[in-house]
Protein backbone atom coordinates (compact mmCIF):
# COMPACT_ATOMS: atom_id res chain seq x y z
CA UNK A 1 0.00 0.00 0.00
CA UNK A 2 1.48 3.26 -0.98
CA UNK A 3 1.76 5.67 2.11
CA UNK A 4 0.41 9.21 1.24
CA UNK A 5 2.28 12.43 2.40
CA UNK A 6 0.60 12.28 6.34
CA UNK A 7 -0.80 9.74 7.78
CA UNK A 8 -2.07 8.21 10.77
CA UNK A 9 -2.27 5.19 11.96
CA UNK A 10 -2.50 3.52 15.45
CA UNK A 11 1.06 1.77 16.81
CA UNK A 12 2.96 0.28 19.13
CA UNK A 13 6.34 2.02 20.57
CA UNK A 14 8.79 -1.36 20.71
CA UNK A 15 12.41 1.10 21.28
CA UNK A 16 14.30 4.30 21.00
CA UNK A 17 17.41 5.72 20.36
CA UNK A 18 18.72 9.07 21.01
CA UNK A 19 19.45 11.68 18.04
CA UNK A 20 21.23 14.72 18.02
CA UNK A 21 20.73 17.06 21.11
CA UNK A 22 16.95 16.35 21.40
CA UNK A 23 15.60 14.69 18.94
CA UNK A 24 14.84 10.43 18.79
CA UNK A 25 14.23 7.60 16.81
CA UNK A 26 11.26 6.12 17.95
CA UNK A 27 11.16 2.11 16.19
CA UNK A 28 7.24 1.32 15.98
CA UNK A 29 5.37 -0.94 14.89
CA UNK A 30 2.15 0.05 13.47
CA UNK A 31 -1.35 -1.11 12.17
CA UNK A 32 -1.11 -0.26 8.88
CA UNK A 33 2.53 0.03 7.77
CA UNK A 34 4.22 -2.53 9.98
CA UNK A 35 7.42 -1.77 11.66
CA UNK A 36 9.01 1.48 10.94
CA UNK A 37 11.17 3.94 12.21
CA UNK A 38 10.61 7.50 12.94
CA UNK A 39 12.27 10.70 13.98
CA UNK A 40 10.60 12.23 17.01
CA UNK A 41 11.67 16.22 16.89
CA UNK A 42 12.48 17.44 20.05
CA UNK A 43 11.08 14.97 22.23
CA UNK A 44 13.56 15.14 24.81
CA UNK A 45 12.81 18.26 25.79
CA UNK A 46 10.82 18.28 29.17
CA UNK A 47 8.00 20.70 27.85
CA UNK A 48 7.40 19.10 24.13
CA UNK A 49 4.16 17.89 23.46
CA UNK A 50 4.18 14.25 22.54
CA UNK A 51 7.40 13.10 24.57
CA UNK A 52 5.10 11.21 26.74
CA UNK A 53 2.84 9.35 24.41
CA UNK A 54 6.22 8.14 23.13
CA UNK A 55 7.78 6.00 25.71
CA UNK A 56 8.31 2.18 24.41
CA UNK A 57 5.04 0.18 24.81
CA UNK A 58 2.66 2.68 24.72
CA UNK A 59 -0.49 1.87 21.92
CA UNK A 60 -0.31 5.17 20.22
CA UNK A 61 -2.15 6.89 17.92
CA UNK A 62 0.59 8.69 15.44
CA UNK A 63 0.48 11.29 12.74
CA UNK A 64 3.57 10.49 10.27
CA UNK A 65 4.81 12.59 7.59
CA UNK A 66 6.34 10.45 5.33
CA UNK A 67 10.38 10.75 5.42
CA UNK A 68 13.18 9.60 2.30
CA UNK A 69 14.47 6.92 5.01
CA UNK A 70 12.44 8.02 7.98
CA UNK A 71 9.45 9.19 8.89
CA UNK A 72 8.52 12.08 10.78
CA UNK A 73 6.45 12.25 13.99
CA UNK A 74 3.81 15.05 13.95
CA UNK A 75 1.62 14.05 16.66
CA UNK A 76 1.23 11.49 19.09
CA UNK A 77 -1.71 10.61 21.29
CA UNK A 78 -1.82 7.81 23.55
CA UNK A 79 -4.93 5.12 23.28
CA UNK A 80 -3.44 3.18 25.90
CA UNK A 81 -0.66 3.78 28.68
CA UNK A 82 -0.55 0.26 30.30
CA UNK A 83 0.43 1.63 33.23
CA UNK A 84 0.91 -0.98 35.39
CA UNK A 85 3.35 -2.62 32.67
CA UNK A 86 4.96 0.71 32.80
CA UNK A 87 5.09 0.46 36.91
CA UNK A 88 6.18 -3.50 37.80
CA UNK A 89 8.94 -3.89 37.17
CA UNK A 90 8.47 -7.35 36.17
CA UNK A 91 5.82 -6.94 33.80
CA UNK A 92 8.21 -4.30 31.71
CA UNK A 93 10.75 -6.74 31.64
CA UNK A 94 8.08 -9.10 30.08
CA UNK A 95 7.33 -6.16 27.56
CA UNK A 96 10.65 -5.58 26.73
CA UNK A 97 10.87 -9.58 25.89
CA UNK A 98 8.20 -8.88 23.61
CA UNK A 99 9.40 -5.39 22.28
CA UNK A 100 12.62 -7.38 21.34
CA UNK A 101 10.88 -10.20 19.63
CA UNK A 102 8.88 -8.37 17.11
CA UNK A 103 11.66 -6.13 16.43
CA UNK A 104 13.86 -8.96 15.97
CA UNK A 105 11.55 -10.84 13.79
CA UNK A 106 10.26 -8.56 11.89
CA UNK A 107 11.29 -6.58 8.80
CA UNK A 108 10.87 -2.90 7.67
CA UNK A 109 7.48 -1.72 6.39
CA UNK A 110 5.97 -5.31 5.99
CA UNK A 111 2.17 -4.74 7.11
CA UNK A 112 0.91 -7.21 9.17
CA UNK A 113 -1.99 -6.00 10.95
CA UNK A 114 -2.65 -9.74 12.89
CA UNK A 115 0.64 -9.43 14.43
CA UNK A 116 0.16 -5.40 15.33
CA UNK A 117 -3.24 -6.61 17.19
CA UNK A 118 -1.09 -10.16 18.65
CA UNK A 119 1.03 -7.21 19.94
CA UNK A 120 -1.25 -4.55 21.35
CA UNK A 121 -3.41 -7.51 22.85
CA UNK A 122 -0.25 -9.13 24.54
CA UNK A 123 0.47 -5.81 26.27
CA UNK A 124 -3.28 -5.59 27.38
CA UNK A 125 -3.11 -8.77 29.20
CA UNK A 126 -0.01 -8.17 30.64
CA UNK A 127 -1.88 -5.46 32.02
CA UNK A 128 -4.86 -7.20 33.09
CA UNK A 129 -2.51 -9.32 35.17
CA UNK A 130 -2.41 -12.36 33.25
CA UNK A 131 0.46 -14.42 34.19
CA UNK A 132 3.26 -12.51 32.05
CA UNK A 133 5.89 -15.50 31.52
CA UNK A 134 2.36 -17.36 29.44
CA UNK A 135 1.58 -14.25 27.77
CA UNK A 136 4.74 -14.16 26.46
CA UNK A 137 4.84 -17.44 25.20
CA UNK A 138 1.34 -16.76 23.79
CA UNK A 139 2.96 -13.97 21.86
CA UNK A 140 6.08 -15.91 20.78
CA UNK A 141 3.45 -18.67 18.60
CA UNK A 142 1.45 -16.20 17.35
CA UNK A 143 4.38 -13.94 16.27
CA UNK A 144 5.98 -17.23 14.77
CA UNK A 145 2.86 -18.30 13.23
CA UNK A 146 2.47 -14.89 10.95
CA UNK A 147 5.89 -14.76 10.31
CA UNK A 148 5.57 -18.29 8.79
CA UNK A 149 7.29 -20.24 11.30
CA UNK A 150 4.58 -22.06 12.66
CA UNK A 151 5.88 -24.85 15.06
CA UNK A 152 4.39 -28.15 13.97
CA UNK A 153 3.05 -29.52 17.61
CA UNK A 154 0.71 -32.50 16.74
CA UNK A 155 2.73 -34.86 14.00
CA UNK A 156 6.52 -35.65 14.18
CA UNK A 157 8.43 -33.84 11.47
CA UNK A 158 10.24 -36.81 10.39
CA UNK A 159 7.90 -39.56 9.98
CA UNK A 160 4.82 -37.83 9.88
CA UNK A 161 3.13 -40.16 13.04
CA UNK A 162 0.92 -38.48 15.23
CA UNK A 163 2.72 -37.26 18.45
CA UNK A 164 1.35 -39.43 21.24
CA UNK A 165 1.15 -38.06 25.05
CA UNK A 166 4.98 -39.44 26.56
CA UNK A 167 8.39 -38.78 25.85
CA UNK A 168 8.46 -36.68 23.10
CA UNK A 169 11.28 -34.33 21.69
CA UNK A 170 11.19 -30.60 20.43
CA UNK A 171 13.70 -29.62 17.78
CA UNK A 172 14.60 -25.60 17.31
CA UNK A 173 16.59 -26.82 14.38
CA UNK A 174 13.90 -28.73 12.49
CA UNK A 175 11.07 -26.28 14.08
CA UNK A 176 8.86 -28.55 15.57
CA UNK A 177 8.34 -31.65 17.53
CA UNK A 178 9.51 -35.40 17.00
CA UNK A 179 8.14 -38.52 18.51
CA UNK A 180 10.46 -40.33 20.71
CA UNK A 181 11.79 -43.25 18.03
CA UNK A 182 12.51 -40.02 15.73
CA UNK A 183 14.16 -37.95 18.70
CA UNK A 184 17.00 -39.87 19.24
CA UNK A 185 18.40 -39.51 15.30
CA UNK A 186 17.86 -35.50 15.77
CA UNK A 187 21.17 -34.32 17.81
CA UNK A 188 19.19 -30.82 18.12
CA UNK A 189 16.49 -32.49 19.88
CA UNK A 190 15.21 -31.69 23.72
CA UNK A 191 12.82 -33.21 25.50
CA UNK A 192 9.67 -31.84 25.82
CA UNK A 193 7.19 -32.72 28.73
CA UNK A 194 3.69 -33.35 27.90
CA UNK A 195 2.05 -30.87 29.95
CA UNK A 196 4.56 -28.35 28.14
CA UNK A 197 3.24 -29.64 24.76
CA UNK A 198 -0.66 -29.49 25.90
CA UNK A 199 0.27 -25.87 26.38
CA UNK A 200 2.01 -25.03 23.28
CA UNK A 201 -0.97 -26.73 21.61
CA UNK A 202 -3.52 -24.70 23.47
CA UNK A 203 -1.86 -21.15 22.89
CA UNK A 204 -1.38 -21.91 19.31
CA UNK A 205 -4.91 -22.93 18.78
CA UNK A 206 -6.24 -20.09 21.02
CA UNK A 207 -4.03 -17.75 19.07
CA UNK A 208 -4.35 -15.15 21.63
CA UNK A 209 -8.39 -14.82 21.53
CA UNK A 210 -8.40 -15.66 25.13
CA UNK A 211 -6.72 -15.48 28.14
CA UNK A 212 -4.00 -17.74 29.21
CA UNK A 213 -4.32 -20.50 31.21
CA UNK A 214 -2.88 -20.58 34.34
CA UNK A 215 -0.64 -23.32 34.67
CA UNK A 216 2.20 -24.47 36.85
CA UNK A 217 5.25 -22.06 36.77
CA UNK A 218 8.09 -25.04 35.72
CA UNK A 219 5.87 -25.07 32.49
CA UNK A 220 5.63 -22.20 31.40
CA UNK A 221 9.29 -21.62 32.15
CA UNK A 222 9.58 -24.83 30.05
CA UNK A 223 7.43 -23.84 26.88
CA UNK A 224 9.50 -20.31 26.97
CA UNK A 225 13.14 -21.98 26.94
CA UNK A 226 11.92 -24.30 24.20
CA UNK A 227 9.99 -21.29 22.06
CA UNK A 228 13.21 -18.97 23.16
CA UNK A 229 15.37 -21.23 21.44
CA UNK A 230 13.30 -21.86 18.35
CA UNK A 231 13.36 -17.98 17.93
CA UNK A 232 17.30 -17.60 19.00
CA UNK A 233 17.72 -20.74 15.80
CA UNK A 234 15.27 -18.46 13.50
CA UNK A 235 17.76 -15.16 14.18
CA UNK A 236 20.73 -16.53 14.69
CA UNK A 237 21.21 -14.17 17.63
CA UNK A 238 20.82 -14.46 21.52
CA UNK A 239 18.09 -12.64 22.79
CA UNK A 240 19.24 -10.04 25.53
CA UNK A 241 15.53 -9.70 27.68
CA UNK A 242 15.44 -12.82 29.34
CA UNK A 243 18.63 -12.00 31.43
CA UNK A 244 16.61 -8.94 32.45
CA UNK A 245 13.47 -10.92 33.54
CA UNK A 246 15.56 -13.45 35.51
CA UNK A 247 17.72 -10.72 37.46
CA UNK A 248 14.42 -9.05 38.64
CA UNK A 249 12.65 -12.62 39.93
CA UNK A 250 15.86 -12.84 41.55
CA UNK A 251 15.77 -9.61 43.28
CA UNK A 252 12.18 -10.35 44.13
CA UNK A 253 13.13 -13.75 45.52
CA UNK A 254 15.53 -12.08 47.74
CA UNK A 255 12.92 -9.38 48.52
CA UNK A 256 10.11 -12.28 49.08
CA UNK A 257 6.89 -12.14 47.39
CA UNK B 1 44.51 10.32 -8.00
CA UNK B 2 43.51 10.49 -4.22
CA UNK B 3 45.42 13.11 -1.82
CA UNK B 4 45.54 11.70 1.65
CA UNK B 5 47.53 13.98 3.84
CA UNK B 6 48.88 10.96 6.89
CA UNK B 7 48.53 14.15 9.63
CA UNK B 8 45.35 15.49 8.80
CA UNK B 9 43.21 12.70 7.81
CA UNK B 10 44.46 11.52 11.70
CA UNK B 11 42.85 14.37 13.20
CA UNK B 12 39.88 14.31 10.97
CA UNK B 13 39.11 10.91 11.94
CA UNK B 14 39.55 11.47 15.76
CA UNK B 15 37.19 14.18 15.46
CA UNK B 16 34.68 12.21 13.66
CA UNK B 17 34.95 9.80 16.21
CA UNK B 18 32.92 12.02 18.68
CA UNK B 19 29.28 11.67 19.37
CA UNK B 20 27.00 14.63 17.09
CA UNK B 21 30.16 15.12 14.59
CA UNK B 22 29.92 13.91 11.05
CA UNK B 23 32.61 13.78 8.33
CA UNK B 24 32.27 17.09 7.46
CA UNK B 25 32.18 18.95 10.29
CA UNK B 26 35.19 16.66 11.12
CA UNK B 27 37.16 18.30 8.16
CA UNK B 28 35.90 21.94 8.90
CA UNK B 29 37.48 21.32 12.40
CA UNK B 30 40.57 19.97 11.34
CA UNK B 31 41.54 23.12 8.80
CA UNK B 32 40.64 25.32 11.38
CA UNK B 33 43.22 24.62 13.68
CA UNK B 34 45.30 23.99 10.35
CA UNK B 35 45.08 27.62 9.95
CA UNK B 36 44.86 29.15 13.69
CA UNK B 37 48.25 29.51 15.32
CA UNK B 38 50.03 27.04 17.19
CA UNK B 39 48.92 28.18 20.46
CA UNK B 40 45.59 27.43 19.72
CA UNK B 41 45.74 24.11 18.83
CA UNK B 42 48.57 23.22 21.81
CA UNK B 43 45.75 24.37 24.75
CA UNK B 44 43.46 22.68 23.25
CA UNK B 45 45.28 19.38 23.33
CA UNK B 46 46.74 19.95 26.73
CA UNK B 47 43.45 20.76 28.08
CA UNK B 48 42.70 17.51 27.11
CA UNK B 49 45.67 15.71 28.17
CA UNK B 50 45.10 17.71 31.81
CA UNK B 51 41.18 16.64 31.94
CA UNK B 52 41.88 12.91 31.15
CA UNK B 53 44.94 13.03 33.85
CA UNK B 54 43.38 14.82 36.61
CA UNK B 55 39.36 13.51 36.47
CA UNK B 56 38.81 10.54 37.86
CA UNK B 57 35.41 8.87 39.23
CA UNK B 58 35.15 9.38 42.95
CA UNK B 59 35.08 5.83 44.75
CA UNK B 60 32.30 6.74 46.90
CA UNK B 61 29.91 7.56 44.50
CA UNK B 62 30.75 7.53 41.17
CA UNK B 63 30.35 10.63 40.10
CA UNK B 64 33.50 12.49 38.17
CA UNK B 65 35.83 14.55 40.31
CA UNK B 66 39.37 16.00 40.80
CA UNK B 67 40.26 15.12 44.66
CA UNK B 68 39.29 11.91 45.82
CA UNK B 69 36.78 11.54 47.37
CA UNK B 70 34.54 14.24 45.83
CA UNK B 71 33.47 17.28 47.27
CA UNK B 72 29.93 16.26 47.98
CA UNK B 73 31.05 13.08 50.02
CA UNK B 74 33.16 14.83 52.05
CA UNK B 75 31.62 18.18 52.78
CA UNK B 76 30.68 18.08 56.63
CA UNK B 77 27.35 20.44 55.80
CA UNK B 78 26.20 17.49 53.79
CA UNK B 79 23.47 14.88 55.13
CA UNK B 80 24.92 11.21 55.60
CA UNK B 81 21.71 9.64 55.89
CA UNK B 82 20.04 11.11 52.39
CA UNK B 83 21.07 9.09 49.77
CA UNK B 84 20.19 10.11 45.97
CA UNK B 85 20.80 7.42 43.25
CA UNK B 86 21.04 9.86 39.67
CA UNK B 87 21.73 8.11 36.39
CA UNK B 88 24.91 9.98 35.12
CA UNK B 89 27.12 12.69 36.69
CA UNK B 90 25.21 16.24 34.61
CA UNK B 91 22.10 14.99 36.72
CA UNK B 92 24.04 15.82 40.35
CA UNK B 93 24.22 19.40 38.51
CA UNK B 94 20.79 19.65 37.42
CA UNK B 95 19.76 18.79 41.10
CA UNK B 96 22.50 20.99 43.01
CA UNK B 97 21.41 23.97 41.13
CA UNK B 98 17.95 23.38 42.95
CA UNK B 99 19.56 23.71 46.09
CA UNK B 100 16.65 21.43 47.57
CA UNK B 101 18.50 18.74 48.36
CA UNK B 102 21.54 18.51 50.89
CA UNK B 103 22.42 14.44 50.91
CA UNK B 104 24.71 12.63 48.87
CA UNK B 105 24.64 10.94 46.03
CA UNK B 106 25.34 7.87 43.97
CA UNK B 107 25.62 7.59 40.23
CA UNK B 108 24.88 4.69 38.16
CA UNK B 109 25.99 5.46 34.85
CA UNK B 110 22.86 4.76 32.59
CA UNK B 111 19.77 2.96 33.10
CA UNK B 112 18.66 -0.32 32.27
CA UNK B 113 18.10 -0.83 28.34
CA UNK B 114 18.03 -4.26 27.49
CA UNK B 115 17.34 -3.58 24.21
CA UNK B 116 20.54 -1.27 23.83
CA UNK B 117 22.30 -4.23 26.07
CA UNK B 118 22.60 -2.20 28.79
CA UNK B 119 22.05 -4.89 31.87
CA UNK B 120 22.33 -4.69 35.55
CA UNK B 121 26.30 -5.36 35.90
CA UNK B 122 27.10 -2.74 33.59
CA UNK B 123 25.41 -0.10 35.80
CA UNK B 124 27.48 0.71 39.51
CA UNK B 125 24.44 -1.35 41.31
CA UNK B 126 27.06 -3.61 43.10
CA UNK B 127 28.89 -0.82 44.49
CA UNK B 128 25.55 0.66 45.59
CA UNK B 129 24.92 -1.92 47.51
CA UNK B 130 28.25 -2.50 48.93
CA UNK B 131 27.61 0.96 50.20
CA UNK B 132 24.75 0.32 52.09
CA UNK B 133 25.65 -2.84 53.82
CA UNK B 134 27.09 -3.05 57.10
CA UNK B 135 27.70 0.17 59.31
CA UNK B 136 26.19 2.49 56.71
CA UNK B 137 24.77 5.83 57.88
CA UNK B 138 21.95 6.10 55.08
CA UNK B 139 18.17 6.17 55.93
CA UNK B 140 16.52 6.97 53.03
CA UNK B 141 17.41 6.32 49.75
CA UNK B 142 15.85 8.30 47.06
CA UNK B 143 15.77 7.03 43.16
CA UNK B 144 15.71 9.89 41.17
CA UNK B 145 16.39 8.17 37.92
CA UNK B 146 14.52 9.85 34.83
CA UNK B 147 10.64 9.69 34.29
CA UNK B 148 10.88 6.96 31.34
CA UNK B 149 10.27 3.91 30.66
CA UNK B 150 14.13 2.97 31.28
CA UNK B 151 14.42 5.09 34.59
CA UNK B 152 11.25 3.37 35.95
CA UNK B 153 12.65 -0.12 35.11
CA UNK B 154 15.97 0.61 37.18
CA UNK B 155 14.01 2.28 40.06
CA UNK B 156 11.47 -0.91 39.90
CA UNK B 157 14.76 -3.31 40.54
CA UNK B 158 16.47 -1.36 42.43
CA UNK B 159 13.34 -0.63 45.11
CA UNK B 160 13.23 -4.71 45.04
CA UNK B 161 16.72 -4.90 45.78
CA UNK B 162 16.85 -2.81 48.52
CA UNK B 163 13.51 -3.18 50.33
CA UNK B 164 15.07 -5.91 52.12
CA UNK B 165 17.56 -4.14 53.73
CA UNK B 166 15.08 -2.32 55.67
CA UNK B 167 15.62 1.54 54.26
CA UNK B 168 13.20 3.92 53.33
CA UNK B 169 13.03 3.81 49.20
CA UNK B 170 11.56 6.50 47.81
CA UNK B 171 10.88 8.27 44.35
CA UNK B 172 11.21 11.37 42.73
CA UNK B 173 7.73 12.70 42.53
CA UNK B 174 6.62 13.55 38.83
CA UNK B 175 4.15 15.84 37.22
CA UNK B 176 3.70 18.93 35.18
CA UNK B 177 6.40 20.79 33.48
CA UNK B 178 6.96 24.36 34.25
CA UNK B 179 5.59 26.00 31.03
CA UNK B 180 3.92 22.68 30.08
CA UNK B 181 0.25 22.65 28.96
CA UNK B 182 -2.61 20.12 30.69
CA UNK B 183 -3.88 19.52 27.00
CA UNK B 184 -0.88 18.09 25.79
CA UNK B 185 -0.07 15.72 28.99
CA UNK B 186 0.23 12.09 28.39
CA UNK B 187 -2.53 9.86 30.94
CA UNK B 188 0.38 8.72 32.62
CA UNK B 189 1.85 11.73 33.83
CA UNK B 190 -1.73 13.40 34.31
CA UNK B 191 -2.63 10.43 36.28
CA UNK B 192 0.50 10.94 38.39
CA UNK B 193 0.26 14.80 39.20
CA UNK B 194 -3.39 14.39 40.24
CA UNK B 195 -2.25 11.67 42.55
CA UNK B 196 0.71 13.80 43.99
CA UNK B 197 -1.32 16.82 44.32
CA UNK B 198 -0.69 18.94 47.19
CA UNK B 199 -3.25 20.95 49.83
CA UNK B 200 -2.80 24.38 48.25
Amino acid sequence: MARPRLYRTPAVVLKRMDLGEADRIITLYTRLHGKLRAVGKGVRRTTSRSAGHLEPFTLVDVLLATGRELEVVSQADTISAFRRVREDVNLTSHAYYLAELTDLLTEDRSENQGLFLALAGSLEALEEGEDPRTVVVSYQLQLLSVLGYRPQLRECLRCTAPIEPGTNQFSAHLGGVVCSRCGSMEASARPIQTDVLKLLRHLQQAAGTTRVPSVPEAVSRDAELLMRDYAEQIVEKHLRTPALIARVQQATGAAGP
Amino acid sequence: MQVTIEPISKVVEAFASLPGIGPKTAQRLTYFLLRAPEETARSLAEAITEMKGAVRFCTLCWTITDVEPCMICTSPARDQAMLCVVEEPLDILALERTRVFKGVYHVLHGALDPLHGISVDDLKIPQLLRRLEGESPVREVILATNPNVEGDATAGYLERLLRPLGLQVTRIARGLPVGGDLEYADEVTLARALEGRRSA
